[in-house]
């Protein structure tokens, strides 16, 4: 055996794959812990959870809808669709990145501090970002701005030379385009 | 007992009589999902449920000494006789113990329901006495758990449970349900009167173009092989005799994994033995140059792949599971069929005669020489001793003297449940209880008792370690309660013996705290117990022991003292090929592995 060889098969190392992003959208039964199961699962299957939503959706048929972004290669994300489908309180899961008629969305609060010519600039650059200021004083602003998860990145780069001082974002929700429900 | 004997039972309840208490509701709902038997410990959180146990004769309760062995001896019971196991086990302590069981049962696929005692509703998160977050705890190692919180939601969470666990990929599915819902009225409802409230539908029927896709497969392949497992067992005694008819009509040779011996007959010609780390050479080395592999009802586990990227390259692979995240999870395959294995073979069969297929003689000619070739390196072979007992002749001795018989056979976890899988032949399902995929020392002697019960005229033997046996020998104390008069047959070699087999192998022998010291006595334990002990060393009275154990009318420890340090082979090193198997007449092998190999563990 040579040091190429791993001497017990706990010692093997994972195939290197390109990993990538997917959005999986979750319809779940409302119910007391059924989010700690889908997180769970990802935490003991050694899973990454890059954001997550959570919200009843339908209170009288009981359920919630949870939006997860995740990160892996083809085969792990293949994976996490099939365990989450397992997950008995799962109805439905929907990979939305994979769909080309996924719509995903996100919504940030941007907390900016400055004076003087950057305090101009930034809100010349929120008008261009659709973004709105919901709180002002003479020193910052607070802008509320919705969008593709990429556009929001690309403000805060904008703002952050700008003052960018505090930031909350929502994570991505998802839907599909069309009639039909999921 | 006696005290429950001697009270008259009450009438079983009117059916217009649906009032009942939560505890009621448990109890009536086992009765009506067809329970006889339940395994359990009481405790303050769970005594109104025994308080309504008390009153039905219908189910008969076995008092553990441990719920870990409550656990086991449910598993023990659905293994071999394909109904649910039932735990009953209190609050707190009661649950985490029986936590190993559970996972146990997750890992092999068992239907379990385990009802667990809660605290009451007011008092969950005061860290009440013997509170513990027993839904958050186990949701990792149940398919399903339930906390229930509204007497209302019981009767159809008993039911839905029961669903749960033994249909799709069956596994253990717990329900804590709080004192105060256990005491609150309630009106009770049948297993058809209550609507689930989730989307849970396993799917059992297989593709059928996928299935037509597979005939034409198998029939075009040249070096065909079945590679089945635990599923078999699972779907049922139907879905053996299935693969059997497809097996004979295929000409393929066949094996299987620890969890599916006895699916197909260990006497059957196409039988190559168990393949995997501790298979034979024959099954290793037909997995590794086969060009069709149809895996059915098994998950590719890392004890039965070895590396990864040298397994079976040549071959194409079909996978029928009915778990469709096992599809892909370790191996990729380029045929996955979801379904239940049961259900899929006979539709396979069903598309060969439909499809005209025929094997390919002459290619499978060429292909059973090569297995007989492969068969001829006679890998099971080990030295004979007249001096001491071998502990492969003592599991050979066992078998020949069992032979015939009406046998179950449960263990515990190491070398002597390799042994068992090697040597101990199988022509029938549910024959073969073990710990599989968890590996649960303590597992044999509980399991006995579950399939004692669920076989009471049948002869059942644990096949068990001096070390493993100490690990839920209290159990033994329940055998004799229950008049269970299970076989325990220790193969004594005083050393944890898988342990001291890997430290030898891997660790420069440096044999680190894996000598079983201060070993009780067993014989006198036996009768501490008020069970038969019997001690053996010498091979030439071997077989008269065996039989004094198999005619004893109580429960035995055989107490076998083998060789002790004989290493359990051949084996697969991990890391290592199906075709790089270490051999039994290897000369040293302490360095089959070199400096650089042992340096990575």
């Amino acid at each position: 055996m040579n040091n190429q060889t791993p001497a017990s098969a706990y010692d093997m190392a994972a195939t290197e794959e390109a990993e990538q992003t997917a959005t999986f959208a979750l319809l779940v039964d409302n119910e007391p812990g059924v989010l700690h199961r889908v997180v769970g699962l990802f935490a003991a299957r050694g899973y990454n959870i890059e954001s997550l939503t959570v919200a009843e959706t339908d209170r009288k048929a009981h359920t919630s809808r949870i939006t997860v972004v995740t990160r892996g290669t083809r085969h792990v994300l293949d994976q996490i669709e099939a365990q989450l489908n397992k997950v008995v309180n799962v109805r439905r899961v929907h990979d939305v990145t994979r769909d080309p008629n996924g719509v995903e969305r996100e919504l940030a609060l941007v907390k900016v501090r400055g004076q003087g010519v950057d305090r101009v600039e930034a809100l010349r650059i929120a008008e261009i970002f659709r973004a709105k200021p919901v709180d002002t004083t003479l020193e910052s602003f607070v802008f509320e701005i919705s969008g593709a998860p990429s556009k929001i990145d690309k403000f805060l780069d904008l703002m952050r030379p700008l003052g960018l001082v505090e930031l909350s974002r929502t994570g991505v929700l998802s839907i599909e385009r069309g009639v039909e429900g999921m | 007992m006696t005290a429950h004997q001697t009270i008259e039972s009450k009438a079983p309840p009117q059916t217009d009589d649906r009032t009942m208490t939560g505890a009621e509701i448990v109890v009536r709902g086992l009765v009506d999902q067809g329970v006889e038997v339940l395994f359990g410990y009481p405790g303050g959180a769970v005594l109104p449920i025994y308080d309504a146990l008390f009153h039905e004769p219908r189910l008969q309760h076995i008092l553990v000494r441990h719920e870990q062995g409550a656990t086991h001896a449910a598993e023990g019971y659905a293994r071999s006789s394909g109904k649910p196991g039932v735990v009953l086990v209190t609050s707190g302590p009661g649950a985490t113990n029986a936590i190993t069981g559970i996972m146990d049962a997750l890992m092999d696929s068992i239907p379990m329901v385990v009802i667990t005692g809660q605290v009451p509703t007011h008092l969950i998160g005061t860290d009440a006495f013997q509170e513990a977050d027993t839904v958050g705890m186990t949701r990792s190692c149940t398919k399903h758990n339930y906390l229930v919180k509204d007497v209302r939601d019981l009767p159809q969470i008993i039911h839905e449970a029961f669903k749960i666990a033994t249909t799709g990929r069956p596994g253990p599915v717990l329900i804590d349900i709080p004192k105060d819902v256990q005491f609150a009225k309630g009106e009770y409802r049948g297993p058809g009167e209550v609507a689930s409230t989730h989307a849970y539908a396993p799917r059992t029927k297989g593709d059928q173009n996928r299935i037509a896709e597979a005939a034409r497969m198998i029939a075009q392949a040249r070096r065909p092989i079945f590679y089945t497992g635990g599923g078999i067992i699972n779907a049922g005694p139907k879905a053996s005799q299935s693969l059997r008819e497809f097996a004979a009509l295929t000409g393929a040779p066949v094996t299987s994994t620890l969890m599916g011996l006895g699916a197909f007959p260990a006497a059957d010609p196409a039988w190559l033995g168990m393949l995997g780390m501790h298979g034979t050479f024959e099954a290793n080395n037909a997995m590794h140059d086969c060009d069709v592999m149809v895996c059915i009802g098994a998950r590719f586990d890392d004890r039965v792949t070895g590396r990864l990227d040298a397994f079976s390259p040549g071959s194409k692979k079909i996978h029928i599971d009915i778990d469709a995240s096992s599809i892909n999870k370790n191996v990729r395959v380029d045929l996955p069929i979801i379904g239940d294995a049961g259900s899929v073979l006979d539709d396979l069969i069903a598309a060969w005669k439909a499809g005209g297929h025929e094997a390919n003689k002459a290619a499978l000619t060429d292909w059973w020489a090569q297995i007989d070739a492969w068969r001829a390196r006679r890998c099971l072979a080990y030295r004979p001793s007249e001096t001491v007992i071998k502990p492969q002749y003592a599991i050979e001795r066992l078998y020949e003297l069992t032979k015939g018989k009406d046998v179950y056979i449960t263990t515990e976890v190491g070398q002597h449940q390799m042994w068992a899988a090697q040597f101990f032949r199988f022509e029938e399902p549910n024959r073969w209880m073990t710990s599989g995929g968890a590996g649960t020392m303590g597992y044999g002697l509980p399991a006995a008792l579950g399939v004692q019960l669920a076989h009471p005229g049948s002869l059942v033997v644990d096949i068990a370690g001096e070390a493993s046996i100490q690990m839920c020998i209290q159990e033994l104390s329940t055998a004799i309660q229950f008049d269970l008069p299970v076989k325990i047959f220790i193969l004594n070699n005083e050393w944890m013996g898988m342990v001291r087999q890997w430290q030898q192998l891997l660790h420069g022998e440096r044999y680190s705290h894996s000598y079983s010291d201060s070993l009780p006595d067993f014989v006198k334990l036996a009768e501490a117990y008020g069970a038969h002990g019997i001690r053996c060393d010498d091979p030439a009275q071997l077989d008269a022991k065996i039989l004094e154990m198999i005619n004893s009318d109580k429960p035995v420890i055989f107490d076998c003292r083998v060789e002790k340090t004989e290493n359990c082979l051949p084996m697969i090193p991990s890391g290592k090929a199906h075709n790089e198997m270490i051999m039994g007449d290897v000369e040293d092998i302490g360095n089959v592995i070199d400096a650089a190999g042992r340096g990575l563990v």
